[in-house]
């Protein structure tokens, strides 16, 4: 297989630490609707400090609030302009793709990048929600399959964070293919005896949530994230009845054994940490062994 | 009665004329049945050109027809001996995928499909072929069963899609389908799949992920339906034309994306046509497909498997 050549190959580029500033200064919360400041909510991990809504993150503010000193490199993916269906709707794929990834400073709705947490080396590979709706794309399972074969090269855990609407419609069947591929990108990375950790953060739904996005050796996910397969709005046109309120939330899944935990985004990093500690420092350490002898 | 659909008016009135004639004649008068025959050329000759350059949302009409072959039909058909197995062990038996144990042209094999129903009972008994988490669990279960017994796996896709209900969601429905595609990865042994109608997103791709994937000459596949795709990205379903020709969901235009290994063609005028013509094509196709898998390594299997999944839909991918 060719495989090792194609993802090595790739430069692996530091991230350009450069400040986003936002447009508006300040946000309303959509939960309480208060008014917030901007530095507030990014200091507050985009958490609505007066209700504790959590509000989207995108890819880059994931990445920086789980990784070390919000350090990491960039793992880049094969992606081009690819519109293997010369798919147009009310405009053409093209066109969406080029004014996604004008509007997002993306290649695709991923973004997948090595460093360290808490210490300990790890893949994280994060779902752009801005990048048309986090949509699969063939671009998205290149890149998964990037990170699990980086994972393994090194060794490390691979950690997903789902955040989609589903599959991509403008690469129609090969988007729903990604749904085989990624399944098969991350059972490498399990049959290499490495853990595999999903975070599910809002939303996941579709072919994401109906492949990778539910195979986490651990699942964990965000207070009053939205995950299911279906929509709320086709459920309720195919049932006709009321949903309950806290239906396809976070805590309603781990209510019904779909997930393990919902940690808040405060608690998510030393969560994380802890579990990568035990997954992967396996014996005493030698610090451990010294205090003992005494 | 034969329910047309709306492009066979022409071939309707044909065959009226047809009838008419016999009704007249009693079946006596030999002219007739020289101007019977003429007319009876000319229905062919329609079927071919219509049939012949169906357009994609013709062919979700065609893969859909009540009276296309269902489950049921190619089970008693080709399959000799068949026991169903059901139930997913864990909470319920979900009838809108059937299982079961089966002989087909000589060789033992698992036979899993979604099953529509064919009368208004047994629609509803079958949920028009949309499974609930338990249906995929049952196909898990059987292809367990299957990997440690050594049998191959036939799986008969036909779905509008997994069920989007309460239930369906709170029991896991996603989790169900992605457990569904990694035992199709898992297994060592040999896995068939074909697209019989409807392949509806999620919910047929679950039983999908196989060595060998063949359609029908007007089954369909798709990521989303043609109507579900007109009213997300058209704001409105009366695109759906239009958005079935944008998704390339034909059997032909998978066929050249790579992502089927074959096209079975169909008798003259679709499947519900001559049922029996299509059952017998299929049965054919999985045995040439049993001689070539059956003996091949497990794990060479399952490698190879693998390595069609992770390759397929690199299309246009510029490295
Ligand atoms: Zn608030």
């Amino acid at each position: 297989m060719n495989w090792l050549r194609d993802f090595v190959k790739p430069k692996i580029r530091a991230l350009v630490s450069k400040k986003n500033v936002p447009d508006d200064l300040w946000t309303k919360c959509s939960n309480c609707e208060q008014m917030i400041f901007h530095r507030e909510l990014a200091s507050n991990l985009q958490v609505c400090p007066h209700c504790s809504y959590h509000m989207r993150m995108n890819a880059t503010s994931r990445l920086q609030m789980l990784f070390d000193n919000a350090e990491y490199r960039i793992i880049e993916f094969p992606t081009g302009l690819a519109d293997p269906l010369k798919f147009k709707d009310t405009k053409k794929y093209t066109d969406r793709l080029k004014e996604n990834r004008a509007k997002t400073n993306n290649q695709d709705a991923i973004i997948a990048a090595h460093g360290k947490m808490g210490g300990v080396g790890v893949v994280i590979a994060a779902f752009d929600f801005d990048f048309m709706g986090g949509s699969m794309s063939i671009a998205t399972g290149e890149a998964l399959l990037s990170a699990s074969r980086l994972a393994i090269l090194q060794q490390a855990p691979l950690i997903v964070i789902p955040a989609s609407g589903g599959a991509r419609m403008q690469e129609g069947i090969l988007s729903l293919m990604q749904m085989a591929r990624t399944v098969a990108a991350i059972q490498e990375v399990k049959e290499a005896g490495l853990p595999y950790i999903v975070l599910l953060a809002d939303p996941t739904y579709g072919g994401v949530s109906a492949s990778f996005a539910m195979l986490g050796d651990i699942a964990i996910s965000e207070p009053g994230a939205m995950i299911g397969f279906a929509g709320r709005r086709v459920i309720q046109e195919t049932i006709r009845e009321k949903l309950p309120n806290d239906f396809q939330k976070a805590e309603y899944l781990l209510d019904h054994g779909m997930i393990d935990m919902v940690v808040t985004r405060r608690e998510l990093r030393p969560m994380m940490i802890k579990i990568l500690s035990l997954l992967q420092n396996k014996t005493p350490s030698a610090q451990v062994l010294a205090i003992k002898k005494k | 009665m034969y329910q047309a659909l709306d492009f066979e008016a022409p071939i309707l009135e044909l065959e009226g004329k047809i009838e008419e004639l016999r009704h007249i004649s009693g079946g006596s008068n030999v002219n007739i049945a020289d101007e019977v025959d003429k007319l009876q050329n000319k229905v062919s000759k329609l079927l071919k050109q219509i049939y012949g350059k169906l357009t994609p949302y013709q062919k979700i009409q065609v893969a859909r027809h009540p009276q296309r072959p269902r489950l049921k039909d190619f089970i008693q058909g080709f399959v000799q001996d068949f026991v169903p197995l059901a139930g997913d062990r864990l909470f319920a038996e979900d009838q809108a995928i059937i299982g079961g144990i089966g002989r087909i042209k000589g060789y033992a094999a698992v036979i899993i499909g979604h099953e529509r129903g064919s009368d208004t009972e047994s629609r509803l008994r079958h949920n028009f072929g949309m499974a609930r988490p338990e249906g995929y669990r049952k196909a898990q279960r059987l292809m367990d069963l299957a990997d440690r017994l050594k049998l191959p796996v036939i799986c008969l896709v036909d779905t509008a899609g997994a069920y989007p209900g309460l239930d369906a969601e709170t029991r896991g429905q996603a989790e169900a389908i992605a457990r569904s595609i990694e035992k199709c990865l898992t297994i060592k042994t040999p896995l068939i799949s074909i697209i019989t109608g409807e392949g509806g997103s999620g919910g047929a791709i679950a039983l999908a992920v196989a060595d060998q994937i063949f359609m029908f000459e007007h089954a369909v596949y798709s990521v989303i339906s043609a109507e579900g795709c007109a009213s997300i990205l058209w704001r409105s379903a009366d695109y759906k034309v239009t958005a079935a020709e944008a998704l390339k969901l034909t059997a032909q235009d998978l066929l050249k994306l790579k992502v089927i290994d074959g096209i079975i063609p169909e008798p003259l005028g679709g499947a519900h046509r001559v049922p029996q013509e299509a059952i017998h094509k299929l049965s054919d196709t999985l045995e040439r497909a049993l001689k070539e898998l059956i003996g091949v390594d497990g794990s060479v299997l399952r490698e190879k498997r693998r390595a069609k999944f992770i390759e397929m839909g690199r299309v246009g991918i510029v490295g």
